[in-house]
């Protein structure tokens, strides 16, 4: 069975004038099907507004959809007795890394999870050592997170997500907030989670060239999902993504704008490494 | 200048203050703060000075970095200081036009400055020698009878902590807001003082929502976290005292009925 399965899952923000009185619905999710298998890294793009925040929060009850269903880690999502059970089996990660860090030294904040979970204090110890030597960040962990930088914030985040050794780890926006290092210590960080330690991972982005490596994308646009497949399959569609104001990889582009001006290239190219390569058949062709 | 409160800040270092149990540093605190306001004589001001500058000696925090936290009450140091120096009646040392300064006044102010600075330093101490989260520990744990009046202490000293986190932040964000509302031709410094207060708003507004902004998300990843209140809590560094804790309380002890005592001598 699949990891997290969710058919036809909708979800409304009420929005209300000063009286309380509702003026309008916000659609945040209308019909969304999601399927995500065990130890698969997925991606979900979308612009602002697009839905795929709210989708997230699903994902570990912090928000109920009111009709569909959903089902994560076996277990029904839409019966709220099992909240505690799905935020074990699901961690998030958020998108600022100051409001999510509790305690003042990375250590303690790692901790924090397994404390409310109840884990015996030697068995924590042992979970916040390892934890923070698979994001790297052991030798900052009596260290204070204000003194630490975006990107190692974040990996202090992932650390405390780690450390209640979910199944399954989902990043809101993760790298929305930092600078290019920061961004790509982050993700490599999370996909050695993937790779090493078989963590299903779901990223939701806006960034296109952190969604190359995914094993499958959904891209998301005003609450439904509009597309979904390999990132070959997705990014070789670059009109349809302009349509839903997004991006694609500046190499895709590239590859996009020289086949429209007559060039023989291939679809679906990701990577500079594929295009050179491309580019380089092309002229030994010739 | 806002960013040089040291208040809340933890100074790491490897010293036996900072090893102590939280509950010892508590009572230490408690007994010196009491002892600040009892000694009333110079001996007693020689055992204060000397206990605190040994604490200090031992803790491994720099004194410098302690001091930056006294520029925080300097209005307040002067303002006490000219009230006691003014407004104490006595034997008159010194007459400048219609003020008078006493010389029990001149004494009073005196020790008043050494009170509050001291003050200041032991406290500041306490934050600076203990995570915020032992500190809160050890609060949790030495108030944990109240619990049974349905005070609820594990709330309290977690909110304690989450405010201390998140102190530098604010400030850090009050200084980023005041820069952007400078670099917008806003005046904090000039006019009287309602001029100045409302000049303040710009500053406030934007901090507060900020602030409301971040609780919710901090709430929200604290919940995603599995945090539901303090039943059924495990502690990674549960507080267990150990012999240098008693040994402490020894001199916490000693230390207090030296300075009872030095009140006797004249």
């Amino acid at each position: 069975m699949n990891f997290i399965k969710a058919r036809k899952l909708k979800f409304e923000y009420i929005r209300r004038d000063e009286e309380g009185n509702v003026e309008g619905l916000l659609t945040a999710l209308d019909s969304v099907d999601l399927d995500v298998r065990q130890g698969e890294f997925v991606a979900i793009l979308g612009h602002n507004g697009s839905g795929k925040s709210t989708l997230a929060k699903h994902l570990n009850m912090l928000l109920q959809a009111e009709e569909g269903t959903l089902w994560v880690d076996g277990k029904d999502a839409m019966d709220g007795g099992n909240v505690w059970d799905i935020r074990k089996s699901t961690g998030m990660v958020f998108q600022n890394p100051d409001n999510q860090i509790v305690a003042s030294v990375v250590e303690e904040d790692v901790a924090f999870g397994p404390e409310n979970l109840g884990i015996p204090t030697g068995e924590i110890w042992k979970r916040v050592e390892n934890s923070l030597q698979s994001v790297g960040m052991v030798r900052y962990r009596s260290h204070s997170p204000n003194k630490l930088s975006g990107g190692q914030k974040q990996r202090v985040a992932i650390a405390g997500v780690m450390a209640m050794e979910p199944k399954c780890i989902v990043l809101d926006e993760p790298t929305a907030m930092l600078d290019p290092n920061g961004r790509r210590e982050v993700l490599e960080a999370v996909q050695a989670l993937n790779r090493e330690k078989e963590v299903t991972l779901i990223l939701i982005t806006h960034y296109m060239e952190e969604v190359v490596q995914a094993d499958k994308v959904y891209v998301m646009d005003s609450g439904k999902v509009v597309m979904q497949g390999t990132p070959r399959e997705i990014f070789s569609q670059v009109d349809r993504l302009k349509k839903y104001r997004l991006d694609v990889p500046q190499a895709t582009l590239l590859a996009y704008e020289l086949r429209k001006a007559g060039m023989d290239l291939p679809e679906g190219i990701l990577t500079w490494q594929e295009l050179a390569e491309a580019l380089c058949s092309q002229y030994q062709a010739r | 200048m806002i960013r040089d409160i040291t208040i809340g800040q933890y100074y790491p270092a490897d010293s036996v203050i900072h090893r102590l149990d939280p509950r010892v540093k508590l009572m230490a605190v408690a007994c010196y703060l009491v002892s600040l306001f009892l000694f009333r004589n110079v001996a007693g001001l020689v055992a204060v000075t000397l206990g605190l500058a040994g604490i200090i000696r031992i803790s491994k925090v720099p004194f410098r970095y302690m001091v930056k936290g006294l520029k925080a009450i300097l209005v307040i140091l002067v303002l006490s200081t000219l009230f006691q120096l003014f407004l104490t009646p006595g034997e008159t040392l010194v007459q400048i036009w219609k003020l008078k300064v006493s010389y029990e006044g001149a004494r009073n102010a005196g020790f008043m400055i050494i009170r509050l600075t001291y003050l200041i330093l032991g406290s500041s101490l306490l934050t600076l020698t203990t995570t915020p989260n032992q500190l809160t520990d050890g609060m949790e744990k030495a108030l944990r009878p109240l619990g049974k009046l349905h005070v609820p202490v594990h709330e309290v000293t977690m909110m304690m902590s989450i405010a201390l986190r998140f102190i530098p932040i604010l400030i850090e964000e009050t200084d980023k807001i005041m820069k952007a509302q400078l670099a917008r031709g806003a005046d904090f410094e000039s006019g009287n003082l309602v001029k100045k207060a409302k000049s303040m708003l710009p500053l406030l507004i934007p901090l507060f929502v900020s602030a409301f902004r971040r609780a919710n998300d901090l709430a929200m990843a604290m919940e995603a976290r599995c945090y539901r209140g303090g039943v059924g809590r495990t502690k990674m560094k549960p507080l267990s005292y150990h012999r240098r804790d008693g040994v402490a309380y020894l001199v916490i002890g000693a230390y207090f009925l030296g300075v009872l005592l030095l009140r006797k001598v004249s």
